[in-house]
């Protein structure tokens, strides 16, 4: 027991390994996949990304009707298959987390 | 006194961290028998592949288990390969095997966390769940997730470990070898935890067999059996030797773990010292036709897929058996004769993983 001596002292005079997360948030790590985005510049409204999207999280509609390409936050699971589908590579996952609690999530 | 009282033991108890019941009947304060109760956590996965391709249920596996998902990944894409004939480049090998066994690690630092909180020991609990931390944050640098990491596909990988990464891995493995050192050897030698697992829950190399017992409960026994041996992934030119203790009490189970924790360690730095430079994934055409069974080892025992294809994109019938699943005979036979209070750290010392059991 003794051997713990050392690390009660670093749990006396270290900062916690806690961080008060909603005020301080830690800095996202590169290469994660935290949030999916498109460039509606570069998209042709092609559907591959929904169709192989293996949770459904992905609406795409094209002519007739308006283009849009919509993504249901709360389905998606990040996993990243659609951007390795897309002919345009016009999807890409950052790192930031998503914020979906505000109406103008990323 | 001899009266019989029939104490239920979960759904919801402090130290489960999934819903199991198990009936214990008890005589005084010993255990006489024991019936496990499951069906609480059954998400219908293996009806769910039926509906989605067979790319896709590389996602549903991964989700099997919270703990174990890249492991659950590696042994259904190697049903397909197995089934469509694909030969997976050697880099892709030696990568599937180094995030295997960081999930073996983390996974291993949980249960011993959740096994120091099962006897009371709240300070060793945060201890090890803090060294734990670094795992996730390495799997999130190298894999971009933290614990269901996506990165395993038919044919291969999606990501390599770069110089950075691999710099990184081997900073928070010296790290985290020092924090195994000073938390885990101090403990194993301490009198409380000695008090609390030595003796308890023992269980004969004989029975355990009978049992069919799998992975750390087996090897805690003296049964060297373990899936790696196989040599499948990268393991056979990783030099895989099984970790062995012949008591087979809670004891021998924690320090199984241990010493398996430092194995993986030691194997995730040969597989970056011998990684060759390949392509990281090959292309897959067609469609799964055929049937095969793999097999391949969990941090809790050994996982068995059943995959049969009939040419469709859809899978025709995927089965998993769980290592928990095998491992709860054994846990019955270890109950009979335990006190009550040494329930919860029977129960803990196989590490049950109730959501994979029920999938």
């Amino acid at each position: 027991m003794l051997k713990f001596i050392g690390n009660i002292l670093q749990n006396l005079t270290h900062k916690p390994a806690t961080r008060p997360y909603p005020y301080q948030k830690r800095a996202p790590i590169a290469g994660n996949r935290g949030h999916l985005v498109i460039d509606p510049a570069v998209c042709i409204y092609c559907g591959l990304c929904s169709k192989r999207c293996p949770t459904q999280a992905l609406a795409v509609t094209r002519k007739p009707n308006p283009n849009s390409w919509t993504l249901d936050p709360y389905r998606c699971i990040l996993c990243g298959y659609c951007v390795e589908v897309c002919p345009k590579h016009c999807l890409s996952l950052k790192p930031e987390h998503g914020d979906y609690s505000s109406p103008n999530s990323p | 006194m001899s009266r019989i009282t029939v104490i239920p033991f979960g759904p919801q108890h402090p130290v489960l961290p999934e819903p199991i019941q198990l009936r214990l009947e008890l005589k005084d304060e010993k255990v006489v028998s024991a019936l496990p109760v499951v069906g609480y956590v059954h998400r219908g996965l293996e009806k769910l592949v039926e509906t989605k391709d067979y790319l896709q249920t590389v996602y549903i596996t991964e989700r099997v288990c919270g703990i174990c998902s890249f492991i659950h990944s590696v042994a259904y894409c190697q049903g397909i390969e197995t089934i469509m004939g694909v030969e997976v480049p050697p880099r892709a090998r030696y990568l599937r095997v180094i995030w295997s066994e960081t999930h073996r690690l983390h996974s291993h630092l949980l249960w011993f966390g959740l096994l120091a909180d099962s006897f009371g020991f709240e300070n060793l609990f945060m201890q090890i769940w803090r060294a734990r931390e670094a795992v996730l944050d390495l799997q999130e640098a190298t894999a971009g997730a933290r614990v269901i990491l996506g990165t395993c596909c038919v044919g291969g990988v999606r990501r390599d470990i770069d110089q950075t990464g691999r710099d990184l891995t081997l900073a928070t493995l010296d790290k985290l070898e020092q924090d195994i050192k000073k938390i885990a050897n101090p403990i194993l030698k301490d009198y409380g935890v000695q008090q609390r697992t030595v003796g308890i829950g023992r269980i004969s190399r004989e029975l355990t067999y009978e049992r069919g017992a799998v992975g750390p409960t087996a090897r805690a026994a003296g049964i060297a059996q373990d899936l790696r041996q196989t040599g499948y992934a990268a393991y056979g030119e990783l030099d895989f030797q099984p970790v062995v203790e012949t008591a087979g009490d809670c004891y021998a189970r924690l320090q199984v773990r241990v010493r398996e924790m430092n194995q993986s360690i030691e194997l995730i730095r040969r597989a970056l010292e011998r990684m060759p430079a390949s392509p990281i994934s090959v292309p897959v055409k067609g469609n799964p036709d055929g049937e095969t069974v793999s097999r391949v080892e969990q941090p809790r025992g050994e996982v068995i897929y059943y995959l049969r294809g009939n040419g469709g994109k859809n899978l025709a019938r995927m089965r998993i058996r769980t290592p928990t699943f095998a491992n709860i005979p054994a846990l019955l036979a270890m109950l009979p004769g335990a006190e009550l209070a040494n329930v919860p750290v029977i129960t803990l010392s196989i590490d049950p993983c109730i959501s994979c059991t029920e999938r």
